[in-house]
């Protein structure tokens, strides 16, 4: 415990700081330099980037495996449409509803599922994933659903006379919930409640001997899971200004699942990474074989879980330490003590 | 009265179709502890291999045989080849590596094969047995032959000493290790058998869905729900959990619900039955020891 | 000799240049050598059958290409594929309007994926052309003028056995087996509102979902209905295990299948050709399997095209018929337009259509557009299945 690794410590914060800092400001300064069209696929992946880090909670954290938020999503989603649609509420507080909305369902499908363990939870949540297009179908309340037909939404303009089109001023709006989730979220697992979270998952029974409440954990971590899928699936529907049933097959909850995997189980970071993977890798899949583009959005998938078994954020760990260690130990090779140090902590 | 046993006798037919299938995921399930997602769509392709066997001219049972041999082989070598670098992997990392198998066959086959439905010979007789309404002669085969496979492989499991050495590696593979079980390679026939289990459930079920790359999709779901209320490391458990299944639905969708929601009623009822009993009707219930 | 022909011709196509330069007009995605069209189709996913017509168009065009194009252009047809998702239908339709300008959307596969876009191109002012899909909404040219469907609306389809049965069997008593999606929900309205007042005469409907591995217990159930009329709405793998189930219980009604279910080699083939017998349909295409056109000198050209542009593919798949006719009419439709390739003028061709024929339609069936009637095939004709060949009756019904 060296004083020079605790200023290394220091150090790597204040990377990591300005790190994001340049990263939020090329973030926000996007949409100004692409096509409205490049924007639009950033948007969604900012929406995916919100999915994701939800599942990450639960699934990566928490350790309960969901094949089902593509329900939540879609929960989300018709929460927004509806209420734009048919009552005329502005877009920009349908996140907050759908947000809510999700929060109570993820809450209560939580609480049975509190009984169920690994394969028995996933095929659970999966069944909610496949019900759901049926149940937006079903004609008792396709007053509300549009049933088959779906709903149509209009895009929303810049306020306040900005002089932004609609693609830049959603990015910018979708940009700013992101930062807001992302940042409640880093607080919630980094401390004392991100800390019972990850006992629940490794040690479930010393976390109860600690005395945390496990069920009242897990269900709200689920509902807490499913509000961070509503938002997203609030804002997919304002940007997408479409939901239909065919909009959330089954293939889109296990797309997150993928995305999760792909950028990174149990990071935050990694819901970035992952939502990049699944907006951008079917396209360029398409683009090299009209013939059996699955064929090589599955030969990526193996690519990635063979070359990156932590997910890219795993690999981006690794490759930062590595370059951190071979700079520190060519630059300055007297504190080799100090590596030695570090190492023995 | 007759539109209910016929509703039932048609249940039973289906639910003989998802048996099958659920008994190439328990297959699995007892010697790696992976649910397979992929099992559907490898059981789909080794279909179209019997397909292009017997449109090449070989007879049926040859194109039988010969099919089930090479999806044993083409199993174990997805274990060795596939399965391997992430056998230690975190869960998800192997769910991942399933997703991507199922997506990889699914495509290979509409690719060289196209999406046009194919029919697929039937062994059993065209007309049906006893001269009966209810039931034609291939669903009574099916169900028949499921649950043949089901006695084997209970048995081979039960008392032959390779099946106790596969139950072993895939319980307690350190343990397995030291008795001087070779798990890795156990894992790997684990793979072969369901493989070719499925291969015969693909070439029952074909003749009834017809062949084409998205056949299992369906299939596949209510295999998952049979399995899961049955109880997943239970054969038994996973082929009555098949015919229940295909009963509830059917008579579901007929007198209860209608057709529109009968899936989500289907799928409601067996999450219903996992919260009485979280590890299905027949399932071993888990004992955790600190 | 030779020489002099050459000059000659070199001296035509000069003349021919500069009269087309005095009346050169382009819209995006048209220069000299090119004309650049967009599409999304599933090439992945639960509905990937329907890239076949995908392929077909690519194949079709291709084909022109060699052969001079369409007025000395290319036809560039960017097919993307959209997994039949909405949401990347949107992205994948922005990419060909925003980043690579095509002068018109061409056959944009689904009712639910034209939907999530049917707005935004209408707002963008971009041709929307013959859509694969036959829902109704389609034709309205006055709230969007510039989207405009292709094959039959599935409504006037259902309506025609409506009104046939009224007709026939005014006593019937129906069952409809449909697919639990806009596709069948499309059909089982016009059924009913073909029916009018007599929509009693349906005692029993049942759905079913892609996902379900087979329709039997709908079947069954429909038959306890006691109906004496069946209709099966469905997709190809569906309508056989319905045709198939039907007979096996010894069920005899009057069975209808819906057109997109009439292929003889993809779906009565496999039902059995014995079993399929007696059911009834309406066409608008030529069924290339079926004995009665091989001397017809449309399929002629067809199969000669699926020979040497598609040779691995299954000339049972009716899609590739579907595609062949779609991309016949567009590459129509752009001559038509001459060298004033502006999106106006090309929406202005396809909308005054008259009595145009196709290689692979019906005899007798005459494609007509105006401005104010979008619909472009209303005309189908009643067939009834002898076992072998689809024996058309009656007169070519529609407009």
């Amino acid at each position: 415990m060296g004083a020079s690794d605790r200023k290394g410590r220091a150090g790597a914060t204040a990377w990591k700081v300005a790190g994001l800092a340049v990263l939020l400001c090329a973030a926000a300064a996007l949409p100004f330099l692409v096509s409205n069209y490049r924007v639009f696929q950033f948007n969604m992946v900012l929406v995916y980037a919100i999915v994701l880090l939800g599942l990450n909670i639960l699934t990566g954290y928490n350790g309960q495996i969901s094949l089902g938020h593509g329900a939540f999503y879609a929960i989300g989603a018709y929460a927004a449409a509806i209420l734009m649609d048919r009552y005329g509420w502005p877009y920009w507080v349908t996140p907050a509803v759908g947000g809510a909305l999700c929060f109570v369902f993820g809450f209560l499908f939580g609480l049975p599922a509190l009984r169920l363990r690994g394969h028995y939870l996933a095929l659970a949540t999966f069944a909610l994933a496949v019900a759901m297009p049926q149940i937006l179908k079903y004609k008792h309340i396709e007053q509300w659903t549009g049933g088959v037909q779906g709903i149509v939404i209009i895009k929303p303009d810049a306020p306040f006379g900005l002089k932004l089109t609609p693609d830049q001023w959603l990015y910018l709006f979708t940009l700013a919930i992101v930062v807001v989730m992302f940042a409640v979220a880093w607080n919630l697992l980094r401390g004392r409640t991100g800390r019972a979270i990850v006992a629940i998952r490794d040690h479930p029974m010393a976390a109860e001997a600690m005395g945390v409440n496990i069920a009242l954990y897990k269900s709200v971590t689920f509902g807490v899971s499913a509000l961070y899928t509503g938002v997203a699936g609030a804002l997919g529907a304002v940007v997408v200004q479409f939901v239909a049933p065919d909009s959330f097959a089954p293939g889109l909850s296990i797309n997150f699942l993928v995305g999760i995997v792909i950028g990174g189980v149990a990071s935050i970071s990694g819901a970035v990474y992952g939502a990049l993977f699944i907006q951008f890798v079917p396209n360029f899949a398409d683009q090299i074989s009209k013939a059996a583009p699955w064929a090589i959005y599955g030969a990526f998938l193996l690519a990635f879980v063979y070359l990156m078994p932590g997910g890219v954020a795993g690999f981006v760990r690794l490759a930062w330490m590595r370059l951190r260690r071979t700079g520190s130990a060519t630059s300055t090779a007297p504190q080799g003590a100090a590596i030695q140090d570090r190492r023995t902590t | 009265m007759e539109a209910f046993l016929h509703q039932v006798f048609s249940g039973l037919a289906t639910g003989g179709v998802y048996a099958s299938l659920a008994l190439a995921l328990v297959m699995i399930y007892q010697s790696t502890n992976h649910i397979n997602f992929a099992q559907g769509e490898m059981a789909m392709f080794s279909t179209y291999l019997a397909w292009a066997m017997i449109h090449a001219g070989l007879p049926y049972w040859w194109a039988f045989a010969l099919t089930v041999a090479v999806s044993f082989v083409a199993g174990v070598a997805i274990e060795r080849v596939i399965i391997r670098p992430v056998e230690s992997a975190p869960v998800l990392s192997v769910v991942t590596v399933f997703i991507a198998l199922l997506v990889i066959f699914n495509s290979v086959a509409g690719w060289i094969y196209s999406y046009t439905i194919k029919t697929f010979p039937s062994p059993f007789p065209e007309q049906p047995l006893f001269g009966n309404r209810f039931i034609s002669s291939h669903e009574l085969g099916v169900i028949g032959v499921t649950l043949v496979m089901l006695a084997v492989l209970y048995a081979f499991f039960r008392f032959t000493p390779l099946g106790l050495a596969m139950r072993a590696a895939a319980q307690n593979a350190a343990s397995a290790r030291l008795a001087g079980i070779r798990v890795g390679w156990m894992l790997a026939l684990g793979w072969g058998l369901a493989a070719a289990v499925g291969a015969v459930a693909g070439m029952l079920i074909a003749p009834l869905v017809y062949l084409e790359p998205n056949m299992m999709s369906g299939v596949l779901l209510y295999a998952f729900a049979a399995a899961l209320v049955g109880g997943i490391d239970n054969p038994f458990g996973a082929v009555l959990g098949g015919f229940l299944v295909g009963v509830l639905e059917n008579v579901i969708g007929a007198y209860v619900i209608g057709t529109e929601l009968k899936l989500t009623v289907a799928l409601v009822l067996i999450v219903g039955v996992l919260l009485v009993r979280p590890t299905g009707l027949f399932g071993r219930v888990f004992v955790t020891r600190v | 000799m030779k020489r002099l022909a050459m000059g000659m011709l070199g001296l035509a196509a000069c003349l021919a240049m500069q009269a087309a330069v005095a009346q050169k007009k382009y819209g995006p995605g048209v220069t000299d050598t090119e004309i650049k069209l967009g599409q999304t189709m599933p090439y992945s996913g639960p509905a990937s059958a329907y890239g076949a017509i995908g392929k077909a168009e690519l194949a079709y065009f291709q084909m022109v290409n060699e052969h001079g194009g369409v007025n000395g252009r290319k036809i560039n047809l960017i097919s993307l594929d959209d997994g039949y998702s909405p949401p990347r239908t949107v992205e994948q339709v922005r990419k060909l309007v925003e980043e690579e300008q095509v002068l018109a959307l061409f056959q944009t596969l689904g009712t639910p994926t034209n939907t999530a876009i049917h707005k935004y191109i209408n707002a963008k002012k971009v041709p929307h052309l013959f859509l694969a899909t036959g829902a109704t909404k389609w034709g309205d040219p006055a709230d969007f003028p510039w989207t405009i469907g292709f094959q039959p609306s599935y409504q006037a389809e259902a309506q025609i056995y409506a009104r046939y049965l009224l007709k026939n069997k005014p006593s019937a008593k129906i069952a409809v087996l449909y697919q639990n999606d806009d596709y069948g929900k499309d059909y089982l309205k016009g059924l009913k509102d073909g029916l009018g007042d007599k929509v009693g005469m349906i005692v029993a409907e049942a759905s079913y979902e892609v996902s379900d591995p087979t329709v039997d217990s709908q079947v069954v159930t429909l038959q306890a209905s006691g109906a004496d009329v069946m209709f099966t709405i469905a997709t190809p793998k569906f309508a056989a295990q319905s045709i198939r189930k039907v007979y096996d219980i010894g069920w005899k009604p009057l069975h209808f299948v819906n057109n997109v279910a009439s292929s003889v080699g993809a779906v009565l083939t496999p039902a059995g050709l014995d079993k399929s017998t007696g059911l009834i349909t309406a066409l608008y295409l030529k069924d290339p399997v079926d004995p009665q056109w091989d001397k017809d000198p449309g399929v002629k050209r067809w199969h000669a095209f699926m020979k040497k542009y598609m040779p691995e593919a299954n000339v049972a798949d009716f899609n590739f018929i579907y595609g062949y006719a779609a991309a016949e009419l567009m590459v129509g439709v752009l001559k038509a337009c001459g060298d004033d390739l502006t999106r106006e003028n090309l929406m202005k061709q396809a909308t005054s259509l008259k009595d145009v024929a196709l290689d692979v339609a019906l005899p007798g069936i005459k494609y007509t557009t105006s401005a104010s009637d979008y619909f472009l095939m209303e005309q189908l004709q009643l067939a009834r299945f002898d076992g072998k060949r689809w024996v058309l009756f009656g007169d070519v019904i529609g407009k």
